[in-house]
């Protein structure tokens, strides 16, 4: 006989005995994913085709998609996201598993896929005849199809009830419908085991011994569940569920399931699985002790408890409700939330006076402490996550109440917060946002690249009180000012604040306060925010304090105005007559060993570790000082210290979960400086080059002997001498993932961190590979012996400037940067913008010369500007554009 | 079905032949517009110059004389006239209100031409396989490449199309439903759902051939498919066959028929081009040169039913049929046969 279950998408995929475990991805499913719903319910269906993509990319073998949520129309979605995904071969590649509880979802889902399917579920349910019209419709599309455990009376809850039923529906799928019996996967029902509940001691065991009967009885047949779900009363205790997952999987399998939906990121490796827990969950899940749930709860408090032992300090659970409300925010304490928070529900009558009431009053004193400096903001964003979780536990009881009412209400002032078109930088925004919510504020947060018409739209149809636009890369700055002119064409008055790394109070009194009557205010950090947003919403300071500063950046302008008079610059012809002098004829030229590009994909991340920079990841998180001596400050030493045991705690995980992936790719070519340019050659030899990059010059007036500096001087004018490299490496890939999960937590701690780690393993990759460059693959300093420190201190020979920095401004030359390296198939994208997406990322130029060096290019005049635009073949107003904050000139 | 049983007897025992290219065959002989309208289409209000299938209405000595011909040549199997035989493709001529006739008329001479052949040779039956093109529209892919999740056609208009296609193809009298050219698996997979719709409705069942069409050297057909996913993605109807036809000559079509061979439940065609066109548009791989080339199929024991697409002609067609005579037939395996 051959019975094997045979699937496609646009290859085929046919499930042996020798297949290892089947893995169904299941992010793309808006009843698990928090990201996916809210992409799928903003209609971005493009967008969401990424998560489908993480998915095949992360190894799933089919793919389940599921659109059932009460404010969609399922059925078109389901249609909507299949066709799209018909679209992207990568991920058309593999089959489909079509996921609702609602048959005509599923023959709609059906009626897209030119590949052979899965449906999930029909069952017995509504009884033989619906069952069997159902199967006779899924045998003619021609799919395969999951069956429930579940018949007229409910659920299969034993292990007599679930072969029973299964038995049932393979005699009626076979001998009825003439199913094949290879297409038939049977889904036994994987239920919460450590309830306490008596009858629900032997869930997990007669979920095996069903398994195994099904595999021994019905010929054919397969074995499927949803894994997560029996650690459902482990919620919150990430450990224990890894392992309880682990561990049923571990049996499941020796009994014959061998498919599955299990998030990966979710699992322990069953070796790894600490003996006790292993032996306490292995109790549980076999049944073998009364009191293994018991013992299990114990460990898990054990567990739980373990980074807070050390306090051992129960006192404030003793203290009125208020007092303990406020104890857990200002300490971060999320254990108890749910109970104290019901209990002030109780005692107030109404939620909404327990948010009003003492939850508010807690947040102020988290407010007031962080605004003395009192408390950092690691802190602060952990006491945001305790807010979030009591406000979430409140929730259904403000809509029940509000149903009831018929009322709505806004509580408090809202502030929208978006990443402006083009960029992808989140985290400063992210935190402002926490900030903002933990006074009271409602933030309304568009996410990462959002165009202008986005923001209007959104500011009007949310009726916010404040809009804040952040963004990292220069052209950022040029789309805040658009959105201000938008602003003022649609004769809008919101206060708009503007912050991220690249703004500027004198840029936006110079480029954005001009151009929109309302308020503009730019915040320097998020501790600012706060302050800043109170004084523009209130109606009683909001006058006196728009007219501030509007006065105070009037001012700001005219200072600019006559400082820049005083600057004096040189013409590009005299600029040039004053390179960077080297002595080439002197030079030790290196030979790379090998020209052309070259790959490093799931480049080892614990490699990559011992290369992190950790003092601006001490900035990220607003403390001030540098490694390791920060540790010993006394006034954030303490926090600091938490936080990188926190940091080093989830790169831990990272590491061991794979759960990021570094992917990177480089490239030698000879070059020639042609002058401000350098022309590059396939072969050295070669005498037309195949691409031209092209750079700017200084061009302000320099004392005797300092040069003008180019980066094109660093390169050798003689032809058939000297090589030019390039790089892009990313650690972002799989970060998207890994911040879903924090955010169904809403732990914007994780959330934070997990983003602001990307980044500095961003920057390491970027340094391991540079010591790479010159130690092996350039080889033009193959005996550098170097400390890490001295890395941080750019001790080494040679540079990596990367376009859009000081030196080379110019974002633009990142396409040519890109095409040449390909780096788009190895996972870093640009945006409209020239930003590097995933954010995590660093690209860049190497030069090899011991003397180049990095430089800031300055403010250049308008015959440079001219003559680049015209040697880029793109018109000056376009070059203008992106150079703007280096142009001497005004526009 | 008892139709079913003899080809398969037959098939079992020998390679079968199907005919060559009606295109080609037709385009021999020069039609004027009014050939095409003949009486009934006189006054229609559009062209319909070079939609060959009508011709089965207006010009039926034409299609008689080529079945004719590819009988004669060695053929076992005949196609109808009706590649284009369904509303969506008819619509471009506004002739749907004539695909029923179109295909009843198409295969009832085709009918009359095997019962002939058959009558003077009892010992080798002729049989009518009623031809079911792609359509020009494809349900799984966007014509619009800046809206991929656009489609032209759904799979329920399809399964309309297709079902009163294959209704006026068994009115007519064909012995068997052959699926060909497919370019896109949704499209075959509704024909498929439609055709097995009939078959309840009337009561019987036909047997089925399935020919997909391999686009290029990337060994996927148009819809971006393995040839191993498209035979997976249609083999949850019991065929009576499944191949490759069109796009590539013979030689080309090697690598993917020996997937076939390894993996398929039911037999297998092949009926490649002559070869690939030239600057001109036209095939001009001679008899003997496509001969040689299939005879490695048969080498192989790679298939069960041989034949000819575009640019080939009762000469291919006498040629691969000698050729066929001394080799056996690919050997299923009489398990895997549904």
């Amino acid at each position: 006989m051959n019975y094997r279950l045979k699937l496609s998408g646009l290859e085929a995929v046919e499930i042996t005995p020798n297949s290892n475990f089947v893995n169904i991805g299941e992010r793309t499913n808006v009843t698990g994913s928090a990201k996916f719903l809210k992409l799928i319910k903003e209609d971005k269906f493009e967008e969401a085709l990424e998560v489908a993509l993480d998915q095949v990319r992360g190894g799933a073998q089919v793919i389940d998609v599921n659109m059932d949520e009460g404010m969609l129309d399922a059925q078109a979605a389901m249609v909507r996201y299949l066709n799209l995904m018909a679209s992207e071969p990568e991920i058309a590649r593999i089959p489909v598993m079509v996921d609702s509880s609602k048959w005509d979802v599923i023959e709609a889902g059906l009626k897209c896929l030119q590949g052979k399917g899965i449906v999930n579920s029909i069952s017995l349910k509504s009884g033989e005849e619906e069952f069997i019209r159902q199967a006779k419709l899924v045998k003619r599309y021609g799919a395969a199809v999951v069956v429930m455990a579940f018949d007229e009376q409910g659920q299969a809850d034993t292990y007599e009830r679930r072969i029973s039923i299964c038995q049932r529906a393979y005699d009626i799928m076979v001998n009825v419908v003439k199913f094949p019996p290879q297409d038939i996967i049977f889904d036994p029902n994987i239920f919460p085991v450590a309830t306490g509940i008596e009858e629900h001691r032997n869930y997990a065991i007669d979920f095996f011994n069903a398994t195994r009967w099904i595999r021994e009885n019905l010929p054919g047949a397969h074995v499927s569940g949803g894994v997560s779900n029996v650690s459902f009363s482990f919620r919150g205790n990430q450990k224990v569920r890894e392992a309880m997952h682990s561990v049923f999987l571990y049996h499941a399998i020796r009994h014959g399931m061998d498919m599955g939906i299990v998030n990966p990121t979710m699992l322990e490796v069953y070796d790894q699985i600490d003996k006790e827990l292993l032996e306490r969950v292995e109790d549980v899940l076999l049944n073998r002790r009364d009191d293994a749930t018991e013992r299990l709860l114990e460990f898990a408090e054990t567990v739980k408890g373990a980074a807070k032992k050390k306090e051992q300090d129960d006192e404030w659970r003793k203290g009125t409700v208020e007092e303990r409300l406020t104890h857990a925010l200002v300490k971060g304490i999320i254990d108890f939330i749910d109970h104290d928070t019901e209990e002030a529900r109780q005692k107030y009558g109404r939620p909404l006076f327990v948010i009003e009431g003492p939850l508010m009053a807690g947040m102020n004193v988290v407010g007031d402490l962080f605004g003395a400096g009192k408390m950092f903001l690691p802190q602060v964003v952990k006491s945001a996550r305790v807010m979030k979780k009591s406000v979430a536990y409140l929730t259904p009881y403000l809509e029940e109440e509000k149903r009831l009412n018929g009322t709505t209400q806004q509580s408090a002032a809202r502030v929208l917060m978006a990443t402006v078109k083009g960029d992808v930088h989140d985290i400063g925004k992210n935190i402002v946002g926490v900030v903002l919510a933990c006074n009271n504020y409602e933030v309304v947060d568009l996410g990462v690249m959002v165009p202008s018409e986005k923001i209007l739209e959104a500011a009007r149809r949310e009726k916010v009180d404040v809009i804040g636009l952040s963004g990292l890369i220069t052209p950022s700055l040029d789309e805040m000012v658009h959105v201000a002119r938008e602003m003022q064409r649609e004769k809008m008055d919101l206060p708009l604040l503007i912050g991220g790394a690249t703004t500027s109070r004198i840029h936006t009194a110079v480029k954005i306060d001009p151009v929109y009557d309302g308020p503009v205010v730019h915040v320097l950090d998020a501790s600012r925010s706060v302050p800043v947003a109170s004084e523009l919403i209130s109606t009683s300071t909001r006058a006196s304090f728009q007219q501030k500063m509007k006065d105070e950046y009037a001012k700001l302008r005219v200072d600019h105005e006559s400082r820049k008079q005083t600057k004096s610059y040189i013409t590009l012809e005299e600029a040039r007559k004053n390179p960077v002098k080297i002595d080439w004829s002197a030079t030790q030229y290196a030979t790379p060993k090998f020209t052309g590009r070259k790959e490093l994909i799931a480049y080892p991340l614990d490699e990559i570790r011992p290369y992190i920079d950790w003092t601006p990841f001490f900035q990220t998180w607003m403390l001030a000082g540098r490694y390791p001596g920060i540790f010993q400050d006394t006034v954030v030493g303490t926090e600091a210290k938490k936080l990188y045991d926190d940091a080093n705690k989830m790169l831990d995980e990272i590491i061991r979960d794979k759960s990021l992936q570094a992917n990177g790719v480089l490239a030698f070519f000879p070059a020639v400086n042609t002058g401000d340019d350098i022309d590059l050659f396939q072969a050295q030899g070669d005498t037309a080059p195949f691409a031209t990059f092209h750079f700017l010059r200084q061009q302000n007036k320099k004392a005797q002997g300092l040069p003008n500096f180019c980066l094109s001087d660093f390169v050798s004018p003689e032809r058939g001498k000297d090589y030019f490299g390039m790089f892009a490496v990313t650690t972002g890939l799989g970060l998207e993932k890994l911040v879903d999960r924090y955010k169904a937590e809403q732990d914007d701690y994780s959330e934070i961190m997990a983003k602001a780690l990307a980044d500095r393993l961003a920057e390491a990759f970027a340094e391991l590979l540079h010591e790479k460059v010159r130690k092996e693959y350039w080889g033009y300093a193959q005996d550098e012996k170097l400390t890490n420190e001295d890395l941080i201190e750019e001790k080494y020979k040679g540079i990596r400037p990367a376009p859009g920095y000081p030196a080379c401004p110019d974002h633009t030359e990142k396409r040519l940067l890109f095409d040449i390296l390909q780096a788009e198939p190895v996972g870093i994208q640009l945006t409209e913008s020239y930003a590097m997406y995933p954010a995590a990322a660093v690209s860049g130029f190497y030069f090899a010369h011991p003397d180049s060096k990095y430089f800031g290019l300055g403010k250049i005049e308008k015959d440079q500007v001219t003559e680049y635009a015209r040697r880029k073949n793109m018109p000056v107003e376009e070059i203008e554009r992106w150079l703007s904050p280096n142009l001497s000139y005004d526009l | 079905m008892e139709g079913f049983m003899k080809i398969q007897d037959i098939l079992k025992e020998r390679i079968m032949i199907i005919d060559g290219a009606m295109g080609t065959m037709i385009q021999r002989h020069t039609l004027t517009e009014e050939d095409f309208r003949g009486e009934r289409f006189k006054n229609h209000a559009h062209p319909l110059k070079g939609n060959n299938d009508i011709l089965s209405i207006t010009r039926p000595d034409i299609i008689r004389d080529i079945h004719r011909l590819y009988f004669e040549a060695g053929a076992d199997i005949i196609e109808t006239n009706t590649f284009s035989g369904t509303t969506i493709a008819q619509a471009d001529y506004h002739l749907e209100d004539a695909v029923y006739d179109i295909n009843y008329e198409s295969a009832r001479i085709a009918r009359a031409v095997a019962d002939e052949f058959t009558a003077r040779e009892p010992h080798k039956p002729r049989f009518v396989a009623g031809a079911m093109g792609p359509t020009n529209k494809t349900a799984s892919l966007s014509p619009d490449v800046n809206n991929p999740g656009f489609r032209a056609i759904t799979f329920d208009e399809l399964v309309v199309a297709f079902k009163e296609q294959a209704k006026g193809l068994i009115d007519g009298g064909v012995d068997l439903l052959l699926l060909e050219t497919i370019i896109d698996t949704l499209n075959v997979k509704a024909a498929l759902f439609g055709i097995q719709e009939l078959f309840d409705e009337i009561g019987r069942e036909l047997p089925i051939m399935v020919s997909g069409t391999i686009t290029d050297a990337s060994g996927r057909t148009l819809s971006g498919q393995t040839t191993e996913a498209f035979l997976v993605s249609v083999s949850h109807v019991p065929l009576l066959s499944i191949g490759l036809n069109c796009a590539l000559g013979a030689s080309a079509l090697r690598p993917y028929l020996q997937v076939l061979k390894e993996q398929a439940p039911f037999f297998v065609s092949a009926y490649p081009n002559a070869g690939l066109p030239n600057e001109f548009g036209q095939y001009d791989q001679s008899a003997d040169e496509m001969g040689a080339q299939v005879e490695e199929f048969l080498k192989e024991g790679l298939v069960n039913i041989l034949g000819g697409c575009c640019g080939t002609t009762p000469d291919h067609i006498h040629r691969i049929a000698e050729i066929a005579k001394k080799y056996t037939p690919r050997q299923v395996a009489e398990t895997e046969l549904v």
